[in-house]
């Protein structure tokens, strides 16, 4: 660890890491609800779970991007944090909001409470004293690695990570605005779903990526920051017009079916940039790096974003398509792989990388780290495939044929079963990752006498 | 690549058509606005009652089983357009007593069927609900969802 500060990243890696486990295993609850329906009906009901999987995996992320910034801040700007303190504050209140969140939606405290109740929008289902902590803890972030960037060296890598952080953090106050017209409603909610996660997200993802790439395989800097520009043109050029792909049914003019075909169709290019980027990148480099997991997870992830989000979103993002597909689980298969592939894979590549700099010691445990990798890649994929059967069956019957949704749901039932076996898979992929990471080793598999941790 | 384009000309690039694209989006979301306030939704029908009804739904995490105009969940039926399936559509005393109904019924407690969980609505409640999802049932969706089923 070149800068002292950068410890403040592992306190964001671990909270992150706790929460990662929560979302597994609220997925698999999940999944297995949909197998078993009357599992925990009374007590703790589907959409309860459900909330709490996204939630959960939405803040893991966001936990992991903030860690992530200020692991990667210092080395760039080539300075300490701001101020550490602060980041810790930050922390607390993030983790404070979790903890009510969780709390809240279990046990239903506070039901229909204008600030202490859940609001219950798809997502933003937090109340309103958790939203607004999030903010205040956005703000503080925001001051603590702006303050940071512009007292030091300013690179293309923080350039453009900074450019999403903020973007993130002013596109979430959409989340305050919740109009009595669902059309309204509905169009501004996407201006936090959607220019997140195929917007601000792809800049977060790009500039962490370029960062990796930079140390683990010790090509040019001007190279690297050269295509970073290309991508993040590339996804803001297709993704904020893309966002008409949510616009086709929900009250939005005709327009957006020709707009939102053409741009989010383009979508798949910056997919297929990071994922072209990261493999010539590693050919062209001479750097053999001693972290190999850490390679791994972010090729991985290039390519199981360019899978999931690229190839998986335009499958069914054309209007036309999109008229028989929409909400069906095709949407479903989409969001899960996308997910994994693109924010997971790339957090979980971060993690790999920093976790063994930020407690001064060579990489241990890789072999365990790669097989979590083909564990959970493998799982996911094969979730992925039996999602889009079942999407594929039901459009035809539901969709075309118009047969009745449960009756439809009731012959889906062996593609269910092999997506709870699916998510096994994934869970016991994320508790081996866990343990390879925090757990320590004293010998290690895979033997390398390169003892360098960093450039 | 290095020759077709530098490092500069990839940043202003970047900067100067995410300036373009932004602000053609924000031009289309104000007109979205209008269109959807003037012209796909019932402005003038948007009574107390509705919105209240979109209360109840929210306060519920209704969304998270059911889908309503194709978002959300995908664990319970469609019910952007179930007003339509129940033919109630025209009819508020009709909606407001299948909807009272179907959610007195629940949960239904079948073996291996999935389950509604039971909500203590006042009837005043579920009324506002019922409006809501009449409401919505009356968006232009641009035809979809493809049939009744949803």
């Amino acid at each position: 660890m070149k800068y002292q500060s950068q410890s403040v990243a592992k306190a964001y890696f671990v909270a992150a890491m706790a929460l990662f486990a929560v979302q597994v295993l609220g997925g698999l609850l999940a999944g297995w609800i949909y197998v078993a329906p009357n599992t925990l009906s009374e007590i703790l009901p589907f959409n309860t779970v459900r909330m709490l999987h996204t939630n959960s995996l939405v803040v893991w992320l966001l936990l992991g991007f903030f860690g992530a910034a200020y692991f990667l801040i210092p080395e760039e700007s080539e300075r300490e944090i701001h101020s550490p303190m602060l980041a810790y504050v930050q922390l607390a209140i993030l983790l404070l909001g979790t903890a009510g969140v969780v709390v809240t939606y279990i046990f239903d405290l506070f039901h229909g409470h204008w600030l202490l109740g859940k609001e219950g929008r798809e997502f933003l289902e937090q109340p309103l004293w958790v939203k607004l902590g999030i903010a205040v803890a956005a703000v503080i972030f925001l001051y603590n690695v702006t303050m940071t960037v512009l007292a030091g060296k300013k690179t293309a890598i923080t350039n453009v990570l900074l450019l999403g952080l903020w973007g993130l953090v002013v596109l979430f106050l959409f989340a305050f605005y919740n109009p009595d017209n669902l059309g309204l409603d509905k169009q501004y909610w996407w201006y936090v779903i959607h220019l997140w996660v195929e917007g601000v997200w792809e800049l977060i993802m790009a500039s962490i990526l370029a960062f990796l790439m930079l140390k683990l395989t010790g090509v040019d800097r001007e190279i690297v920051e050269k295509w970073l520009y290309v991508i993040v043109g590339t996804a803001l050029f297709s993704g904020i017009l893309g966002t008409g792909h949510h616009y086709y049914w929900i009250g939005g003019p005709a327009y957006w079916q020709w707009i939102g075909s053409i741009f989010s169709s383009l979508e798949v290019i910056p997919f297929f940039a990071m994922m072209s980027f990261a493999f010539i990148m590693v050919w062209k480099g001479r750097r053999d790096h001693p972290n190999k997991a850490a390679l791994l997870w972010s090729l991985g992830c290039a390519t199981l974003a360019f899978f999931g989000a690229g190839v998986w979103g335009f499958l069914h993002t054309l209007h036309g398509v999109n008229y028989y597909t929409h909400g069906t689980q095709i949407t479903a298969a989409h969001g899960h792989l996308a997910f994994f592939g693109a924010y997971v894979s790339l957090n979980l590549a971060i993690f790999t990388y920093a976790f063994p700099i930020l407690k001064n010691r060579d990489p241990y445990n890789q072999v365990l780290n790669m097989g979590s990798f083909w564990l959970m890649a493998g799982g996911m994929c094969f979730m992925t495939f039996v999602l889009t059967f079942a999407g594929t069956v039901q459009t035809h019957m539901q969709r075309v044929l118009g047969e009745d949704y449960m009756s439809v749901q009731d012959g889906l039932a062996l593609f269910y079963w092999m997506r709870f076996g699916a998510g096994v898979a994934v869970v016991i992929g994320a508790f081996l990752f866990i343990y390879a990471i925090l757990v320590p080793k004293r010998q290690e598999i895979i033997s390398s006498d390169a003892t360098v941790a960093a450039e | 690549m290095r020759e077709v384009m530098t490092k500069s000309m990839a940043r202003n690039i970047f900067y100067g058509g995410s300036l373009f694209f932004i602000v053609i989006f924000v031009g289309l979301t104000v007109h979205s606005h209008i269109y959807i306030v003037e012209t796909s939704t019932d402005t003038a029908g948007l009574t107390e009652s509705v919105a209240r009804g979109k209360r109840v739904w929210e306060h519920n995490a209704c969304v998270n089983c059911h889908s309503l105009h194709g978002e959300g969940a995908y664990f319970a039926p469609e019910v952007g357009n179930v007003m339509t399936r129940w033919g109630v559509i025209d009819d508020p005393e009709g909606a407001f007593e299948s909807l009272k109904g179907w959610i007195e019924a629940q949960p239904s407690g079948i073996e291996g069927r999935r389950q509604m969980p039971g909500y203590a609505f006042t009837d005043e409640q579920i009324r506002d609900l019922a409006e809501f999802l009449r409401w919505a049932d009356r968006m232009d969706t641009q035809d979809w969802p493809p049939n009744e089923a949803g």
